[in-house]
């Protein structure tokens, strides 16, 4: 089956098999001649989740199995979706404590890229909230790992794509909400070095997120409209929608029935747009509901086809704090200049939240941006690899379909310890994806 | 819209996706559940998902369609006489293997056609002296025409669909509805491996919805994926002369 990710780059023909449960994984990593991935629902952007000679799909793998509404502990298979939690769960008051930009992603895939959220500088990342899971290793035995138990394996699997084996389920913490509605300030931010203190001002706010111009040069570098949030009490609510706080209003979606020719988001569409997007952002505060606040992309179905047949890459680089102000500056500059339109960027202040061995956040400003696919953008993504690496930063494996060995090994310090725990446990050439054998080879 | 009392839905086979798909479609609209099955510790994570899900009461029952002579039992065991019966049960075999095996053909024969068949005749026997019920069967476009790539299971869903639309006939007098369900190729545990085109070929979750849609619409027959009904028409019509050169 022809596989990709979300950036539809690289694609691969898998052999691919669904799991159905505990038995029919372990028959498939006994019998396999070969190395094996796990595959949640494909929303990392390149290779990750991809390996041509045994893709092990776990869209089959969702059932829940318990939930205690004392503690908000919610264990799910592997394969169960945000979305199927949002859906049963928003109504009942519950909410993830760490959601990714799409909720069209697995459990599974949130632990393996131990994905981070908007609140990444209060809650750390996702997996600060797993309580327990259970792994299936090489030779057919599950373990459960936990903070307390098997505490190695546990942190070599969280944000460990998948390379330590296969989860099967895992127990996570939500948290209350009362309403399902978000009390969002919008801020406009004229400059790289505005937007920054206005993200140091805003550490009591729950939420944070910047969309940035990744296009304007100049005095215009780094201009921004950071959007803050927090989840709204039920005073907070209008009488009108008290009535039924949990309520999630109808969305209407819209779909991108096919790939879109190139031109559409050319340079030149793409600067136009950011500058519209700029001056029209209305600054203030206000009430939106979670979707629009967390999930906009998912009103539009398939939007990656919007890149075109060639597909894209997303380039999320993540700096220290010191290191910031000045490696943002550089990365920013050489992509405008390189004015090759990067139509979705995002940046944000992680916290310190300490995580997996290969897990992506550390405290500083994580910037992502957006290439469609040209024979200019590798060259691109090599000159913002060493602005990265010489400022100590490190790439997200979830958005990456490009790094070199070199930069994985220069900005993922805990490598050897992984690497350790993946041998203790057999893993090691039983696992692999077309990512793993291009920055680990 | 939600019924206030919406009837319990025994689902016959509920270890098969295509069974959970049509009881978390059921179990949507916020029916209680019997599920069944062999070995039926089974079907425990499924009952606490549908329950976890959509707040309905979930129980399991042990049930093999084989074992005929506990059928009766069977269903005076359950809580209450649900009020719609589906039945997923069924075998498909290795053509080419049992062919040389009568054994495995009649065991497959027997799962598919016999069990269920026998069963539903208890339930309807029920649901006629009540003068209400829902009986579905699950068949196959495979029943429409026997093919020499899968006769033997073919032969047996035949008889299935054979069976309903006589029940039927029988049962549309008592007030009683009895739906066929013809699925296409559907992406399952039993056609694993197997090449299938991906424009024929659904998902169980499509099942579900359209068990649930034809049920409320008291449907007699339904192909899922519908473009089945005119695939199998043409097969159907082709003369035999031809049919049996063809290797389909
Ligand atoms: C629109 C959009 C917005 C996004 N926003 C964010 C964001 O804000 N923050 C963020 O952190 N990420 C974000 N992402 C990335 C996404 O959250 C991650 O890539 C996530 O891993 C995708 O989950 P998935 O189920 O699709 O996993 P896949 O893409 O299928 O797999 C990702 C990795 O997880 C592994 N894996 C999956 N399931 C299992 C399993 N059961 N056992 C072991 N390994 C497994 C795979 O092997 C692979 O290495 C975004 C993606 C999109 C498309
Ligand atoms: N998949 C397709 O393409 C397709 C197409 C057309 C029709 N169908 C029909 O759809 C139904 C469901 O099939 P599926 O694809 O979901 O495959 P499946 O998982 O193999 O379903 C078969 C079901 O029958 C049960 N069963 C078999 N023998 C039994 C017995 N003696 N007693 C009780 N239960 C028994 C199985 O239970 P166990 O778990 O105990 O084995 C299982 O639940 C079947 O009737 C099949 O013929 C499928």
């Amino acid at each position: 089956m022809i596989l990709g990710g979300w950036g539809r780059y690289p694609v691969a023909d898998c052999r691919v098999a669904d799991l159905r449960d505990e038995t029919g994984a372990r028959d498939a990593v006994l019998r396999a001649s070969a190395t094996l991935i796990a595959r949640g629902q494909g929303r990392s952007y390149g290779d990750a989740a991809l390996n041509p000679a045994g893709t092990l799909l776990t869209r089959r793998l969702n059932r829940f199995l318990a939930f205690d509404p004392q503690t908000g502990d919610l264990t799910c298979e592997s394969g169960v979706l945000l979305d199927d939690i949002l859906s049963v769960f928003v109504r009942r008051g519950w909410f993830p404590p760490v959601t990714p930009g799409t909720r069209q992603v697995s459990l599974g895939g949130m632990i393996a890229a131990d994905v981070h959220g908007k609140n990444h500088h209060q809650a750390g990342p996702f997996c600060r909230h797993i309580r327990a899971l259970d792994l299936m290793l090489a030779d057919g035995r599950v373990v459960t790992c936990s903070p307390d138990q098997e505490p190695g394996l546990f942190r070599a699997t969280c944000g460990g794509m998948g390379l330590t084996g296969i989860i099967l389920r895992a127990t996570v913490r939500l948290m209350p909400i009362e309403t399902a509605w978000i009390r969002q300030r919008v801020i406009r931010c004229a400059s790289l070095s505005e937007v920054m203190a206005a993200f140091a001002a805003a550490g009591d706010a729950p939420y944070s997120v910047a969309w940035i111009d990744g296009l304007s040069g100049g005095g215009a570098l780094g201009r921004s409209v950071l959007f803050l949030g927090a989840h709204a009490l039920r005073q907070d609510l209008p009488p009108s929608l008290r009535q039924d706080p949990l309520r999630v209003p109808e969305r209407r979606r819209l779909s991108v029935p096919v790939p879109l020719p190139g031109a559409v988001l050319s340079p030149p569409v793409v600067r136009l747009f950011n500058g519209v997007y700029f001056r029209r952002a209305q600054e203030g505060t206000g009430l939106v509901d979670l979707d629009s606040f967390f999930y906009p992309l998912d009103a539009v179905r398939h939007w990656n086809r919007i890149y075109g047949r060639r597909g894209f890459v997303q380039f999320q680089c993540v700096l220290p704090l010191a290191a910031s102000a000045e490696g943002l500056a550089r990365l920013l500059a050489v992509t405008a200049a390189a004015g090759l339109g990067s139509f979705l960027s995002v940046l944000k202040l992680f916290g310190p939240g300490p995580g997996g061995m290969l897990s992506f956040p550390m405290e500083g400003y994580t910037l992502a941006l957006d290439f469609p696919l040209s024979a200019a953008v590798p060259g691109l993504l090599r000159q913002l690899e060493a602005i990265v690496c010489d400022h100590g930063g490190r790439l997200y494996l979830a958005k990456d379909a490009l790094m070199t060995p070199q930069t994985f090994r220069s900005g993922y310090p805990e490598l050897p310890g992984f690497l350790a725990e993946c041998d203790r446990v057999g893993a090691t050439g039983c696992f692999s994806s077309l990512q793993s054998q291009r920055v680990m080879p | 819209m939600i019924d206030r009392n919406p009837p319990s839905v025994l689902i016959l086979g509920a270890t098969s996706e295509i069974g959970r798909a049509i009881a978390a479609a059921f179990a949507a609209a916020g029916h209680p559940l019997r599920l069944a099955a062999r070995n039926s510790v089974r079907l425990e994570a499924t009952c606490q998902d549908l329950c976890l899900r959509y707040g309905v009461e979930v129980t399991r029952h042990e049930f093999d369609v084989l074992a005929v002579e506990t059928h009766a039992a069977f269903l005076e065991g359950l809580p209450d006489l649900p009020g719609v019966t589906v039945c997923v049960v069924g075998v498909l075999g290795n053509q080419r293997q049992d062919e040389q095996a009568p054994e495995a053909a009649r065991w497959v024969m027997r799962s598919t056609y016999e069990g269920p068949a026998s069963v539903l005749a208890e339930v309807a026997n029920r649901y006629a002296v009540l003068g209400q019920g829902s009986i579905i069967g699950i068949s196959s476009v495979a029943g429409d025409r026997g093919r020499a790539s899968n006769y033997i299971y073919g032969s047996a869903k035949a008889g299935l669909s054979a069976y309903l639309s006589g029940l039927r006939g029988r049962m549309a007098k008592v007030g009683v509805q009895v739906m066929t369900v013809k699925p296409g190729f559907v992406e399952t545990r039993m056609t694993a491996g197997l090449p299938l085109p991906p424009a024929l070929t659904a998902q169980p979750e499509e099942v579900g919805a359209a068990v649930y849609r034809g049920w409320k619409h008291r449907k007699d027959v339904i192909y899922v994926r519908p473009v089945w009904r005119w695939i199998m028409m043409v097969i159907r019509l082709l003369p035999e002369w031809l049919f049996k050169r063809l290797s389909i």
